[in-house]
């Protein structure tokens, strides 16, 4: 997924010289032809996030598309200041990219899981936060981001994630896409949280239960409405998210549902407010944490009616 | 061009603005204001280059101030420049105004940047001069400090940038007044030797009376004052400069002159204007 955003973003970078990344000494291995092909519109701000932060938004003010990237937490929680009071107070061009959402540096230590960050952007005011589900969406998003003037947080897989969408998307920033169509319940996923929705709804289809399907990968601004026609339609509605189930999609699904009126039954799946007590590969500690298709499946069998 | 005032005519008028702003409002930092009225007054009568009917002229010389809690000033200096009528000082630090108690763009033309929170300023400022550089713009970036701020990681950061992209047209100025928000910079945190640490970031580095208003003319005329460095001046001031109660004193970070001192201020700042002679060091 980070892969397919650079490439996107350099390609676009080739046509827009007004396109520059600042990197955090990150992107060893991806970063390279921006850096030997485009050198006047890449820096590497060396690993001082809040400089790089602010520089951004001093070249955003002078008439640049900023793009700052590092991984996990180091673009947003380091220097989160910076991105409140520069970023988002001055409405600077600035998209900040983190590589790793959630678990992808799963071994790597509590440092480096990204689980609380969407939420403290979903705060910041005039921030538009992304987090796409797959190579395809990412590739659209970096197109996305360019077009939309104004700050952006993206947060990316690593590296690795299955493609999920065959054929072209219509990936339009505040816009869920509707994935799968059901009637019995909505599965409603952020990031890479998409495959495993997809799997457990395949499986639903075999008990025929008929699950639609939301890749929401944009948290901010809300794609309201398909909450709310979900809501409507089946009844039934399942976040998923690797996250912390406060202030990320789920809380900004619950917020949303519990002003509708709308009766519905409802089950955030993500992280409980608290470290991982262990570290290991993403996808065990997608299992530790019931994150994985088997056990979203539990939680989905258990919330529709019998 | 640069505008052609009177410095010394310009810092009375920022000084006595900031006396008024901040008495009326009953707000804290004059003497933080005071401190860099002289920086301040040559900066705009003789040397950014700037249009006030137009804000967003794109060859305008871009001003920071970094220490955005010395906003007075800026605000005082702003109107009398012509960016904004002077009869907006009245309303500053009071409900609904646009111009508040640290330094805030919306709304306020000629304001840059918005700070308050120190360490972000020289950062912003570095990014506005790389951005130049690429584009082979010759417009200067001229970002004012305290010396507290220089506490800050960030400020050092920016200062590794700064010089590593040898950002030349870039300048950081260092309101040395020697007092911080709750002791003098030696007790707090001690920043000495001040000069030296820029030095070693790379900086080329002049110190002088921040309150001399030729030498403060003279140091600007000679950025850069070395090729392919960026340019940091450090200038050494008295917190309160002007008003004999207030100079070096910490109580004037934070007490506004109210009632008879603030009639007391005024006088003064006349009276040593009037005398035909620039404030003397105490």
């Amino acid at each position: 997924m980070r892969t397919a955003f650079v490439n996107a973003l350099y390609e676009l970078a080739v046509r827009d010289p007004r396109i520059v990344l600042l990197t955090g000494d990150l992107g060893f291995s991806v970063l390279e032809p921006f850096r030997d092909n485009l050198p006047a519109q890449y820096v590497n701000a060396g690993v001082a996030e809040q400089n790089m932060t602010s520089i951004a938004v001093g070249m955003a003010l002078s008439g640049k598309i900023a793009f700052t990237y590092s991984i996990a937490n180091f673009p947003t929680l380091r220097c989160l200041e910076q991105v409140r009071n520069d970023v988002c107070y001055h409405e600077a061009n600035v998209k900040i990219v983190a590589v790793g959402g959630g678990f992808a540096y799963g071994a790597a230590g509590a440092s480096h899981h990204a689980t609380e960050e969407l939420g403290v952007m979903r705060l910041m005011p005039n921030l538009t936060v992304v987090a796409p589900a797959d190579p395809v969406e990412a590739r659209a998003a970096a197109a996305a981001l360019v077009e939309h003037r104004g700050p952006c947080y993206v947060r990316l897989g690593k590296a690795g994630e299955p493609t999920l969408h065959q054929g072209e998307i219509d990936f339009r920033l505040g816009c869920a896409l509707r994935v799968r169509d059901g009637r019995d319940l909505t599965l409603i996923s952020t990031g890479s949280m998409l495959k495993a929705a997809l799997g457990v709804a395949a499986r639903l289809a075999e008990r025929s239960v008929e699950a639609r399907v939301l890749s929401m990968h944009t948290l901010k601004p809300l794609d309201e409405e398909a909450v709310l026609a979900a809501a409507r339609d089946t009844g039934t509605i399942l976040t998923l998210e690797q996250h912390s189930v406060l202030g990320g999609l789920g809380g900004a699904v619950a917020e949303l549902l519990a002003e509708s009126g709308i009766p519905v039954r409802f089950r955030r799946v993500g992280l409980p407010s608290a470290f991982s007590p262990a570290v290991g590969s993403q996808e065990w500690l997608e299992r530790q944490h019931g994150l994985d298709e088997e056990s979203i499946l539990g939680a989905t069998l258990k919330l529709l009616p019998s | 061009m640069p505008h052609d005032l009177d410095p010394a005519l310009l810092a009375l008028r920022i000084r006595e603005h900031c006396v008024r702003m901040t008495a009326r409002a009953n707000a804290s930092h004059v003497g933080s204001s005071l401190s860099m009225a002289d920086l301040l007054a040559v900066l705009f009568a003789r040397h950014l280059r700037f249009d006030p009917a137009r804000p967003d002229w794109p060859e305008r010389d871009r001003f920071i101030l970094s220490k955005g809690h010395g906003c007075a000033g800026l605000y005082a200096v702003l109107a009398e420049v012509g960016y904004f009528p002077v009869a907006w000082l009245e309303t500053f630090h009071q409900d609904g105004s646009p111009l508040a108690g640290h330094a805030t763009h919306k709304g306020v033309p000629g304001i840059e940047v918005s700070t308050g929170s120190l360490g972000h300023g020289l950062s912003l400022g570095a990014g506005m001069a790389l951005a130049r550089q690429r584009d082979g713009g010759a417009q200067r970036t001229v970002c004012l400090l305290s010396d507290g701020e220089c506490d800050e990681g960030s400020v050092w950061e920016a200062a590794l940038f700064a010089a590593h992209h040898r950002l030349e047209r870039l300048v950081a100025i260092v309101d040395h007044n020697k007092i911080q928000s709750f002791g003098s910079v030696a007790e707090v945190l001690d920043l000495a030797p001040l000069a030296e640490k820029w030095r070693a970031f790379g900086w080329s580095v002049l110190e002088l009376d921040g309150h001399d208003l030729g030498a403060i003319e003279a140091a600007l005329a000679k950025l850069p004052f070395e090729a392919g460095r960026p340019s940091c001046l450090v200038a050494h001031t008295v917190k309160g400069k002007g008003v004999s109660f207030m100079e070096g004193k910490l109580l004037w970070h934070y007490r506004a002159p109210r009632g008879e001192l603030e009639a007391t201020a005024l006088a003064e700042l006349a009276a040593a204007f009037a005398a035909g002679r620039k404030v003397e060091p105490a």
